[in-house]
């Protein structure tokens, strides 16, 4: 059995996947990956399916030993160094580490989460169909608790082919963030929809993997904060009767009471939840069959990934591609602002 | 179950949400839970899963799977065809300690009204509720047919912790949670029944459409059944109807 021996890690490290899904309707929220293309793209690198199970990192980083080795290893996400033993591993690669080996996630220089997918993923027990961890719900990773040093996480399987470099870099919109609006839209009142879609909102500092609330203009409510509790999904936006929106995340709750303006696309959301306290965002709406179309260039996006993966060794530069290879109103789904945040995430 | 004309709300490209209602109304509940099991029955392609709450359906979906307008007109015929389901609800009986440090709202609870304690007890035990949702946090029951006499606004300031197995009231709401949470709510006591046990089969005792009544139980009995639950047992003894 191949084994991470964790040394060291963030507060904020946990087993996830692709999510739980099928146990909404009693109340466990679906969990998972909080940055689905950082999930992806890192599992795409190691050779497995892209809702494996791996390590997420908030922030800060982490160390492991490799035990019964080899394994191989990709990270993806926020911007941080992956090194074994010291070197270090260029971004959108997959590098092979041996047993005894160290494997260092740094801190992130931009952006929140950073995902470490291990070949054949990370083998933890499933609990109800899933293996995320889940704070509340007390469920997934080892033992249903936050990866913590001293623990051995199981990996799934020894690498198979080549280490990977992927040529074809993964890119998402940029500018606003793309809601379409509703459910309990008409709980706030025209100018409070204005309010919401017109000014600037800052992530506050109370953002973690349950939602982001954020600080900005007082969004009117029409008739009242309270409705009678209905279902939340995985984007929704919800205005309490601050007046500011919650934005709820993975770890969210399954039912809530209070009016929903809007819900973020799908698309928008691994761009969303890499944004810190303080960094700023404004939001447009689209219509459904916008947002649609948008989940589908994703997913097109992560194919053309998957079909640029190359083996390492063949003369290809990441670097070069990185600087060349953007498709005009795109960016790059990781890459740093031009300027690195003013205030980092507690 | 006669014509219903639900409205359709968008929750963005990944669900929508079926209304029938804004209010808690039992009828409303049942005709929910009864449109939840046969569109879970009609397994049409590119719903992931649904969640029934008080009065509509989260519906889950894949966007590169899901055909909006089929699935608006395959809603309009399932509920065309709906039958309301005949059997008679499960009930449990859920035992409480009320009041003291399992309850710790209790006594402000009878002040607001000009109660005592044991009227508050005695209205909160003596109805028969209804399992609207399974919602919030997992195994949470959220109940309709609360008394209105004894209803109270929730707190102007939540609490960042409750117990597990919380009994309480928020409006004219109830409630009885499974695991430590925040809340706003009212809390009057505390039941040792454990809804949600990953490791216990069934994982979840009680559900939505089921029957709840609360039997008083002194604070004495507490650390047995307290254990019993802990231990996997259902604590909770179900009747019935």
């Amino acid at each position: 059995m191949i084994r991470l021996l964790v040394k060291d890690c963030g507060a904020g490290t946990t087993i996830q996947d692709g999510g739980r899904f099928g146990y909404q309707r009693y109340g466990v929220g679906p969990a998972g990956a909080m940055d689905r293309i950082a999930l992806a793209v890192a599992n795409m690198l190691v050779g497995n399916a892209p809702g494996e199970a791996a390590i997420e990192f908030t922030v800060l980083g982490g160390s492991f030993v490799v035990e019964g080795g080899p394994v191989r290893v990709a990270l993806a996400g926020a911007y941080a160094d992956l090194k074994i033993d010291g070197e270090a591993v260029p971004p959108l690669t997959s590098a092979t580490a041996l047993d005894g080996q160290n494997i260092t996630v740094g801190a992130a220089r931009a952006g929140t989460f950073m995902v470490l997918a291990v070949s054949g993923g990370i083998a933890v027990k499933t609990d109800l169909g899933s293996r995320s961890f889940h704070l509340r719900g007390g469920l997934g990773g080892l033992d249903r608790s936050p990866v913590r040093p001293g623990q051995v996480l199981p990996a799934g399987g020894s690498p198979q082919g080549p280490d990977l470099v992927a040529t074809v870099p993964p890119q998402v919109s940029a500018g606003a963030f793309r809601v379409v609006l509703g459910p309990q839209d008409d709980y706030l009142t025209p100018a409070g929809i204005a309010t919401f879609l017109g000014e600037t909102y800052r992530v506050s500092a109370e953002a973690d993997r349950m939602g982001y609330r954020l600080n900005g203009p007082v969004i009117e409510h029409g008739k009242g904060f309270n409705i009678v509790s209905d279902g939340i999904v995985t984007g929704s936006v919800q205005v309490p009767g601050s007046g500011e929106p919650i934005v709820l995340l993975a770890d969210r709750q399954t039912t809530g009471g209070y009016p929903k303006i809007a819900t973020i696309v799908s698309a928008d959301l691994p761009r969303f939840v890499q944004q810190r306290p303080g960094g700023e965002m404004r939001f447009t709406a689209v219509t459904l069959a916008e947002a649609i179309a948008a989940a589908r260039e994703q997913a097109a996006m992560l194919e053309a990934v998957r079909a640029g993966l190359k083996p390492v060794g063949l003369g290809v530069d990441t670097e070069h591609l990185l600087s060349v290879n953007l498709v005009d109103g795109w960016v790059d789904a990781h890459a740093p602002p031009a300027e690195p945040p003013l205030h980092s995430a507690a | 179950m006669g014509v219903h004309s639900p409205r359709f709300l968008s929750c963005g490209d990944t669900a929508v949400t079926v209304e029938f209602g804004t209010e808690i109304d039992d009828g409303l509940n049942a005709l929910c839970l009864a449109f939840d099991a046969a569109l879970t029955e009609a397994a049409i392609p590119g719903v992931i899963e649904t969640l029934p709450t008080y009065r509509s359906v989260l519906v889950q979906v894949d966007p590169l799977v899901i055909d909006m307008p089929a699935f608006e007109a395959r809603v309009h015929d399932i509920l065309a065809g709906l039958k309301p389901d005949g059997r008679p609800p499960r009930r449990w009986i859920i035992p409480v300690v009320y009041g003291g440090e399992f309850g710790i709202d209790l006594e402000d609870v009878a002040k607001s009204h000009g109660l005592t304690v044991d009227e508050i007890i005695r209205r909160h035990s003596s109805r028969t509720y209804r399992v609207a949702m399974l919602g919030f946090l997992p195994g949470f029951c959220y109940l309709s047919g609360a008394d209105p006499s004894i209803a109270l606004p929730r707190r102007t300031s939540p609490r960042l912790k409750t117990p597990a197995g919380t009994v309480s009231i928020g409006g004219v709401q109830a409630l009885f949670a499974s695991v430590e949470a925040p809340s706003g709510w009212h809390l009057l006591g505390r039941t040792p029944v454990r809804n949600f046990m990953p490791d216990r089969d069934p994982v979840f005792l009680v559900g939505a459409g089921d029957e709840v009544v609360f039997r008083p139980i002194p604070e004495r009995d507490w650390d047995a059944l307290d254990a019993a639950a802990a231990a996997g047992e259902p604590v909770a003894e179900l009747v019935t109807a």
